[in-house]
């Protein structure tokens, strides 16, 4: 620096800066005379152009709204629609006065105090010109009225809208979900051009998942307006584009059984079409009519839904998370046979007490009152009978980690992927989970809870689902699907490169025992086999809502029945040829076998049924 | 901090007593600025849709702003110099936090949360930018060598391609455009400045295919064709040359823009304020304006002459010449001619932290044109 000071010339240096700063001044000089020009060829040449396009007849750009895309089931039956809805409207600028015009139309058509109320209210927070609502979905005659008396009510308008209609109110509530009104939060993620016009979005369900594609893309309309604003004639119209269609696999016949089957009790039910892992059937109950929250639900309809002890909106099938009891003995079954732990001919005494070493208190066996299952209980009867005391001694044996392994192939313990929003994981515990959730060391006793499906152990309705799929697909990976088709385009299956890898003999042995569930004499399903002209794999369950001594004897009777426990059911049909894999859940149920069986019987006769019938026009 | 850093020095002999030096304002670049304000309060009084609520608010700003100017001017243009380079890492500090930790709206990230208030580091780059390349290039002979050239290049794109990325294109536009008219100053050689302008001509298609997002495609095809976008960016073309059009030689009178207070008009009181101006005003309204920040630069321009140190006249002349690139960008995009990136109007716009920038930048000018003459 000192060097450069020596030879510097001051001087020099300021005439260099003082000519390059002429420079600078001259193109700033050039560059505002080129404004300057820009603006007088705005204002004094092209003025008249400019000042009619104002002045007179203003041009309004208008948006146009996309239809949103439809919701088809399987069949081609409409589950979500849209229905025109009209609407009152004032922009009070247009009018002379605002009152009278109230008094006026308050003359031709009922305006309640509400009304009037919200429409003052909302007045205060428009901004000039806007539309204000005064009135919504004005009937027939209401509308003819208005356009009859149009002449003298400056101001007001009837707009017409498209509102989501869903047909089947509380029968796809929880899958589809709704739309609604575009909150605040909303409105600052999402992009406003495309929703110019539209104020309505995909709250939950498959309307949020695919918002995107349902959403279709914005047109728009020039119209010249008179002085007052009104809309005198359309100049140039660019066409909305609707929203993609979707086709689901569910069929809501399908649906409709299913709902109905479980007959008010609260629980969930999923159905899967095992060969594609597309979803027939997702029913949640109870449920509620999604049509409310279109418009805005009011503040009693929500908070009674809201504050419902059997909380309706709650979807149980991808957010209640339950321990899976006794469903996962046969996906346990099938890890120890694989892995040599177990053999078909290992048996065991079971006197309905389980000791293990070191540990003085026992696990018991829910029917250690009878004396347990008695002797020579191999793994076949013990899936049967669901024997707790072999399941305790077949998990020890194997271990955590495998079990733990394998359980997360057959989709337990994180979210299937499902196209839906929302989904929870569940729990499938294995050490590092105990020690990162509750710092602690894994022990035999929480492998031994964990054998029986107790315990940490938690899992949705849709994966028990999905489990009881990959069981009758004897081991393909396949994410589940609600979307069969977008615009008659078919979307891919989702299935992982490997499958589950367990030998054939096994899965033969493990569908022979879960068919015996159903069609064997001392199987707990055995009362759904009546009548029965096709064969059903099932495996039963029963989960503890509230935790019993071991030298208690649960008492449904002495118990509230909100602490009875879930009654769990996992199964498929045919066993030949799976085509149908269900997994369901009945809260407060009491036991698998007598309140949850019946309900996948009356899907799986609905689905057999309709698979006849449609065979049958085949040929 | 230096001694004499300070140099509100009541008793220095043989100094100037004037009230004005003294206390270091600039008199006329002062009056300036306070017409400035009041055309932006009256402007934006009406484009708000008549509310005393932005108005108010924007007053305060302007408070904050003039107060945080009389700090600045206080200082001797040394303690800028020295501090620029502490002030320039701060800033490009802050610039690589946002990208970790900023927060911000639809897509973009360019606000620090400090807890108590929210930063923005790339309004601070608009000022750190220029002085860090002063202060650089000031050290050296002049025009400056190859090298510093080089680092001084350097200097200004680091902050340009970390503001892009937030990505906020109109800011970065203006630290680029002060990081080069700082060494234009200084002398860059004719050389170079043509090979700059063929490798500028030679960046658009790399710019275009890699570095501008779909968005920002889309403002630039907007501005050749605004019928294709009549909801987005087009409309508000469309609707801006309508509203000054629509203006004449002397407008529709205050208050009384159909286009701005029919509320055609899109973003009327921050980005495309000048139309609501000129729909009300007129082209004289315009043309006034125009002359008024044509003063201020020319007010600038001599401060800049004057100016004891080579760091002084040139962090003076950036600052001048980059105030005309807000008013030309600003003024372009809005009527037409140029693509839309956001750029407010300076003291027009509605916008606490630009006004609060634009003030700190005049104090240091303010600090430029009182420091004492050397004999």
């Amino acid at each position: 620096m000192m060097v450069d000071a020596a030879f510097s010339d001051p001087a020099r240096e300021r005439m260099l800066f003082a000519r390059r700063l002429f420079v600078g001044t001259l193109v700033t000089l050039i560059l505002s005379i080129v404004l300057s020009l820009r603006y007088f060829d705005l204002q004094i040449s092209r003025y008249e152009n400019f000042a009619t396009q104002s002045n007179n007849n203003r041009v309004l750009v208008r948006p146009l709204p996309p239809p949103r895309g439809l919701i088809y089931d399987r069949k081609g039956k409409l589950v979500a629609d849209n229905r025109p809805s009209y609407n009152l409207t004032i922009v009070p600028e247009r009018s002379d006065d605002v009152e009278q015009l109230l008094s006026d139309l308050g003359q031709l058509i009922t305006l309640s105090k509400r009304d009037i109320r919200r429409f003052r209210k909302n007045l205060k927070r428009r901004r000039p010109f806007e539309q204000t609502t005064l009135h919504v979905n004005l009937s027939e005659a209401e509308r003819a009225i208005l356009a009859v008396n149009g002449h003298r009510l400056n101001g007001a308008e009837t707009s017409a809208r498209l509102i989501r209609h869903y047909p089947f109110q509380d029968l796809f509530a929880h899958a589809i979900g709704y739309v609604g009104r575009i909150n605040e939060r909303e409105s600052q993620t999402i992009e406003s051009v495309k929703y110019s016009g539209t104020d309505s979005i995909g709250k939950v369900g498959l309307e949020k998942f695919y918002e995107s594609q349902l959403l279709g893309s914005v047109g728009s309309e020039q119209v010249e307006t008179n002085a007052r604003g009104r809309a005198m004639r359309v100049l140039d119209r660019t066409a909305a584009v609707p929203g993609d269609n979707l086709t689901l696999y569910i069929d809501s016949d399908l649906q409709r059984v299913a709902f109905e089957a479980f007959n008010g009790e609260r629980g969930a039910l999923v159905a899967i079409d095992v060969e594609t892992g597309g979803i027939l059937a997702m029913v949640s109950t109870p449920s509620y009519d999604p049509n409310l929250f279109v418009t805005g639900i009011s503040q009693t309809n929500y908070d009674g839904l809201l504050y419902s002890k059997d909380r309706p909106l709650f979807d149980r099938t991808i957010r209640g998370q339950y321990p899976p009891g006794s469903t996962i003995k046969p996906m346990f079954g099938l890890i120890a046979l694989q892995n040599n732990i177990v053999t078909p001919d290992d048996r065991i005494n079971d006197n309905g007490y389980y000791y293990f070493e070191g540990i003085e208190r026992p696990w018991r066996d829910h029917n250690f009152a009878r004396g347990g299952h008695g002797n020579g209980v191999n793994l076949s009867k013990a899936i049967i009978e669901s024997c707790n005391i072999y399941f305790y001694g077949l998990g020890v044996k194997t271990g955590i980690d495998l079990l733990s392994n394998y359980g997360s192939q057959f989709g337990l313990g994180s979210t299937t992927g499902i196209d839906m929003p929302g989904e929870r994981p569940g729990i499938m515990p294995n050490r590092a989970w105990k020690k990162g959730a509750h710092g602690q060391s894994w022990f035999n006793g929480d492998t031994i809870n964990a054998s029986i499906g107790q315990g940490f152990m938690l899992t949705t309705p849709l994966q028990l689902a999905v489990m009881s799929a990959r069981i009758a697909s004897r081991g393909d990976v396949r994410s589940p699907r609600l979307v069969k088709s977008i615009n008659g385009v078919e979307q891919p299956s989702l299935q992982a490169e490997d499958s589950i890898e367990i030998s054939a003999k096994h899965w033969d042995y493990m569908h022979q025992a879960m068919e015996d569930v159903v069609h064997s004499s001392r199987g707990t399903a055995r009362s759904i086999s009546k009548g029965l002209d096709y064969r059903i794999a099932g495996k039963t369950g029963t989960a503890q809502a509230i935790s019993i001594d071991a030298e208690e004897k649960y008492d449904s009777s002495k118990i509230d029945k909100r602490q009875w426990d879930h009654a769990l059911f996992v199964a498929f049909a045919p066993v030949e040829k799976p085509k149908i894999a269900i997994g369901l859940i009945v809260e407060n149920g009491e036991h698998g076998g007598s309140s949850a069986a019946p309900i996948a019987r009356a899907v799986f006769d609905a689905y057999m049924q309709s698979q006849q019938s449609t065979t049958l026009v085949r040929r | 901090m230096h001694r004499d850093d300070f140099v509100r020095q009541l008793s220095s002999p043989g100094g100037d007593r004037r009230p004005s030096r003294v206390l270091h304002i600039d008199i006329p670049l002062l009056l300036l600025l306070l017409i400035l304000c009041g055309i932006g309060l009256t402007v934006l009084y009406s484009a708000s849709g008549q509310s005393i609520f932005y108005v108010k608010r924007q007053a305060t700003f302007m408070l904050v702003g003039l107060f945080s100017m009389m700090i600045m001017a206080q200082f001797k243009p040394r303690f800028w110099e020295r501090g620029s380079a502490l002030i320039y890492v701060g800033g490009l500090a802050s610039l690589v936090a946002v990208l970790f930790f900023g927060v911000g709206a639809k897509g973009a990230q360019r606000w620090l949360d400090l807890g108590f208030t929210r930063f923005q580091p790339s309004e601070l780059m608009k000022i750190a930018v220029p002085m860090m390349v002063s202060a650089y290039l000031s050290k050296r002979y002049l025009p400056p060598q190859f090298k510093h050239v080089f680092f001084a290049t350097m200097a200004t794109l680091l902050p340009v391609f970390l503001v892009a990325k937030q990505p906020d294109l109109g800011t970065s536009l203006i630290i680029f455009s002060s990081g080069f008219f700082a060494i234009f100053l200084a002398g860059l050689g004719k050389r170079y400045l043509i090979s700059t302008g063929l490798l500028a001509l030679a960046a658009v298609p790399t710019l275009w295919f890699y570095v501008l997002l779909d968005y920002q495609k889309q403002r630039v095809l907007t501005l050749l064709n605004p019928e294709d976008d009549k909801l987005g960016a087009g409309w508000n073309i469309i609707q801006s040359t309508t509203a000054i059009g629509s203006g004449g030689w002397s407008g529709k009178g205050w208050t009384q823009g159909t286009q701005s207070q029919l509320n055609f008009l899109p973003e009327s009181h921050t980005d495309f304020i000048i139309a609501v101006l000129a729909e009300e005003f007129g082209l004289i309204g315009v043309l006034t304006l125009l002359l008024v920040y044509l003063l201020l630069i020319g007010r600038c321009m001599v401060i800049a002459l004057n100016a004891q140190t080579m760091f002084s006249r040139l962090v003076a002349g950036t600052l001048s010449l980059t105030f005309f690139v807000y008013i030309f960008v600003n003024m372009g995009m809005v009527s037409g001619i140029l693509p839309v990136v956001g750029a407010p109007l300076p003291f027009i716009s509605y916008g606490g932290s630009a006004i609060v920038t634009l003030f700190c930048g005049f104090g240091i000018l303010m600090a430029i044109s009182t420091e004492p003459k050397r004999i």
